[in-house]
């Protein structure tokens, strides 16, 4: 992309949100921005415990991401990590992540993906509970935000699948919010049907959608499918985040999804955490960065 | 079914070999089998596989993603498996015995135990 298309592609789209890409679906270096009085971070799909050759260091890139976001100029509220916090769930990679994640300056909030519950969710809850969540999700009210944390890979035999209890939970919560708060909801797998020949789909989350459509601004933010893809639905914008472990194919563009080998010198560039600042006008502005 | 309340696995029924090996210099030798069903391409190849009571299988993960082999009654599960890991089952009733992979659910397939032969 050029400079020129680049600077054309940062603005406003619709409610407020600006959306900023490059070549790899990612900044690669931090554009001039005013400060912002409140601020929180997305990051996501580590993987601790991946050895394979698409990323050999994934407690490396994690460790990077980590010390790119302690340097941010202006900390953020929170950083929120939206799942996959390791590979295999196995307890000495969640030890491994939640030391690593320990170094963050920021307040850690913490939802699990499909890799951190793999038989059961013991080892997850052991190392990210919540007192106030004991079912996994949750809602909170920050910086002029409400902010709602759904699960939606707890499912035995469904990976993408929210059950009615938390439905429930998300249809009483919400109708206690103004319809000019903005809102942000946060799941590991998307919760549309990006592309559901992959699994890369939420089964009843046109639900939760649904109970969405009467704000005015909304932004969705999951992670899952180790790229950066944006889609809006009326006043609904969604947004995947980029992995700090590795990236995967396009959505079709391969026979499977997986691990997607990239140049070593190239690999940070595919790599990156998410900046989410409340925008003038009730809508959120999202900022992808790039680890190199 | 829901993963929040963790299942008490049958794990009486289970040689869990080398689920936990993904680090391990030398894997752990395996225990002769009948079969070995290879999981390929988001894919578990035989399937349905026709075993008999006693039988012995070995499942590998020749992908570049990890797999579970989990039964559908729960009844068995080898957790994650990364890629070359193997775990190994002996099915000890007959029946046709439903599985899937935890991680990408749409795998699905069959082991269908039928009673031994008479000697």
């Amino acid at each position: 992309m050029r400079r020129k298309d680049f600077i054309e592609h940062v603005g406003w789209t619709g409610a407020g949100i600006a959306w900023s890409l490059s070549a790899t679906g990612l900044l690669s270096a931090q554009p001039a921005e005013a400060a912002s009085p409140f601020s929180f971070v997305q990051i996501s799909d580590s993987h601790i415990g991946f050895t394979r050759p698409e990323n050999p260091d994934v407690a490396g890139t994690l460790r990077k991401t980590i010390e790119d976001i302690n340097a941010l100029p202006n900390q953020p509220a929170f950083v929120v990590h939206t799942g996959d916090v390791t590979h295999l769930s196995k307890t000495t990679e969640f030890d491994d992540a939640k030391q690593l994640l320990g170094t963050l300056r920021a307040p850690l909030v913490v939802l699990p993906g499909e890799h951190d519950v793999i038989g059961s969710s013991k080892n997850f809850f052991a190392n990210f509970a919540r007192t106030d969540a004991p079912s996994g999700w949750f809602s909170f009210d920050q910086g002029g935000i409400h902010f709602v944390s759904l699960v939606n890979v707890f499912n035995f035999e469904i990976d993408g699948k929210l059950g009615q209890e938390q439905i429930d939970f998300v249809e009483k919560d919400l109708a206690a919010q103004k319809k000019s708060t903005p809102i942000v909801v946060f799941g590991h797998v998307p919760l549309y049907a990006l592309y559901p020949e992959w699994g890369w789909t939420t089964e009843d989350g046109t639900k939760v959608l649904a109970l969405l459509r009467r704000f005015d601004a909304v932004t969705v933010l999951n992670g899952h499918i180790h790229q950066i893809i944006q889609h809006t639905e009326g006043n609904i914008r969604f947004a995947t985040a980029a992995a700090t472990a590795y990236p995967q194919p396009a959505p079709g563009t391969a026979a499977k999804p997986g691990p997607l080998k990239v140049p070593d010198d190239k690999l940070l560039s595919f790599l990156g955490y998410r900046s989410v600042e409340l925008a003038t006008g009730g809508g959120t502005k999202v900022t992808d960065r790039a680890l190199g | 079914m829901n993963k929040l309340i963790p299942s008490l696995a049958l794990v009486a029924l289970t040689f869990a070999l080398h689920g936990a090996g993904a680090r391990a210099a030398t894997p752990p030798a395996l225990l002769p089998a009948v079969l070995t069903i290879h999981i390929k391409d988001f894919k578990f190849n035989p399937t349905p596989a026709k075993i008999h009571v006693g039988d012995r299988v070995t499942f590998v993960n020749d992908d570049d993603e990890p797999h579970t082999v989990t039964a559908t009654d729960q009844s068995y599960d080898s957790e994650g498996l990364d890629t070359s890991n193997t775990w190994q089952h002996v099915y000890s009733k007959p029946g046709t015995y439903k599985y899937f992979c935890e991680l990408h659910p749409y795998m699905k397939a069959v082991v269908v135990v039928t009673p031994a032969p008479a000697q």
